[in-house]
């Protein structure tokens, strides 16, 4: 074998087992890699019970509640199959509005509600004008419509 | 075609013809920087959710795609350097860690003064994205570290070289972190399934954001690759001549 080949060969081989390594590493560890728990793998028990984590879901519509003159609310999230109710005191970022993706950083309670101490929203990879993302709300809406008046009518 | 390549890897011959590009790769660089923040800033519609706040996607997307190229540049160079043992591209390796540093830097910068307002942090530990993209700040230095502690310089091409390509790995794992694992960040918006998600008038500014980038980018890897060149062919004749004034060659 030539040495020029010889290091290709040695480069090649270092690459692919450090590659492997480190996919074998992220797979094992891929529970703790998550940044946040779904509601639904808290449905199913798979959550860390003496700790504090992170839980991720879609706020839902007309959900939040707040009294006036007061810095609580609650509100809840969820990921469509599963309902997880949030309580939170403090300042909520920009983005937090019913139908947005948050994050929630808390405990849960005994009583099955997520107790959070800290609320972060997300948003999607989506960029537009907003007369855009209204005609496409709006698009949508319509045919819901005519969906509902199909099936009416049947 | 394996000439031109035997010619561009000789220092003097690169040295030159560096010289010749670098004054158009800043020229390019500039128009298309000027037309993408004016059209980006000023003239591309606010976004549905982020209102302006989104604008400053305009330097942190460049930013961190380059932070991402130039360690590709510097590992694949590095293994170039590796295997046929060319001098030049050992230079080359050398001269784009400090420039992915700084773009590493800005786009880990940007990304946390865009995250505050909107995500409601300045910072995440945990999250994969910020993670993997601060882990590759910490290469490129321990890349510098390691060159900058080594006299010999063929040890320390070697040595480093090793580094680089190590921590290789680390850039498949920035870009699909979003999607491997739950992130606070987004997923990608233009390199996705079903083309970029951003309306164009707001993508085209974008893009010569991006290619602004880069050219800009090329031009200060080619001058300091050629000043990393003269360093390392110093006691050459080629080097002595350039250098000395005429009559002086002793």
């Amino acid at each position: 074998m030539k040495p020029r080949r010889q290091r290709m060969l040695a480069v090649g081989l270092t690459v692919a087992g450090i590659a492997l390594a480190t996919a074998l590493t992220l797979q094992a560890f891929k529970e703790n890699m998550m940044f946040f728990v779904e509601i639904s793998e808290i449905e199913k028990g798979n959550y860390p019970e003496d700790r504090n984590f992170r839980v991720g879901g879609l706020v839902v519509e007309g959900s939040v509640r707040r009294e006036i003159g007061e810095l609580e609310l609650s509100f809840d999230l969820t990921d469509y199959e599963n309902q997880l109710t949030v309580n939170y005191s403090g300042v909520l970022p920009d983005l937090f509005r019913e139908g947005q993706g948050i994050i929630a950083h808390g405990r849960l309670g005994d009583n099955g509600i997520f107790m959070a101490d800290e609320v972060l929203a997300k948003h999607d990879e989506n960029y537009m004008p907003p007369e855009v993302a209204e005609s496409l709300a709006g698009h949508a809406a319509a045919q819901e419509a005519v969906l509902n008046s199909e099936q009416q009518g049947q | 075609m394996w000439t031109f390549f035997h010619k561009l890897a000789s220092p003097p011959h690169f040295y030159d013809l560096a010289a010749k590009f670098i004054p158009w790769f800043g020229v390019i660089g500039a128009a298309c920087v000027a037309y993408g923040a004016i059209a980006g800033l000023f003239y591309a519609p606010a976004d549905y959710q982020q209102g302006d706040a989104f604008r400053i996607i305009y330097v942190h997307v460049p930013s961190a795609y380059l932070s991402m190229m130039a360690y590709m540049i510097m590992a694949v160079s590095a293994a170039i350097g590796l295997i046929w043992r060319i001098k030049l591209s050992h230079a080359v390796a050398a001269a784009a860690a400090p420039l992915g540093a700084w773009f590493t830097f800005l786009a880990l910068m940007t990304g946390s003064i865009w995250g505050r307002p909107m995500w409601g942090t300045w910072w995440e530990w945990g999250d994969p994205r910020l993670t993997s993209e601060l882990l590759m700040l910490f290469l490129y230095f321990g890349y510098m570290a390691l060159r900058a502690a080594i006299d010999d310089t063929t040890k320390a091409d070697k040595a480093s070289a090793v580094l680089a390509l190590v921590g290789a790995v680390n850039i498949p794992i920035i870009h699909f972190s979003v999607e491997w694992w739950s992130s606070l960040h987004q997923g990608a918006t233009l390199v996705r399934e079903g083309g970029p998600a951003i309306e164009t008038g707001m993508l085209y500014p974008l893009l010569a954001m991006i290619f602004g980038f880069t050219f800009i980018f090329g031009a200060l890897l080619l001058g300091r690759v050629r000043t990393e060149v003269l360093f390392r062919e110093r006691r050459a004749n080629w080097v002595r001549k350039l250098v000395l004034p005429e009559g002086d060659h002793a």
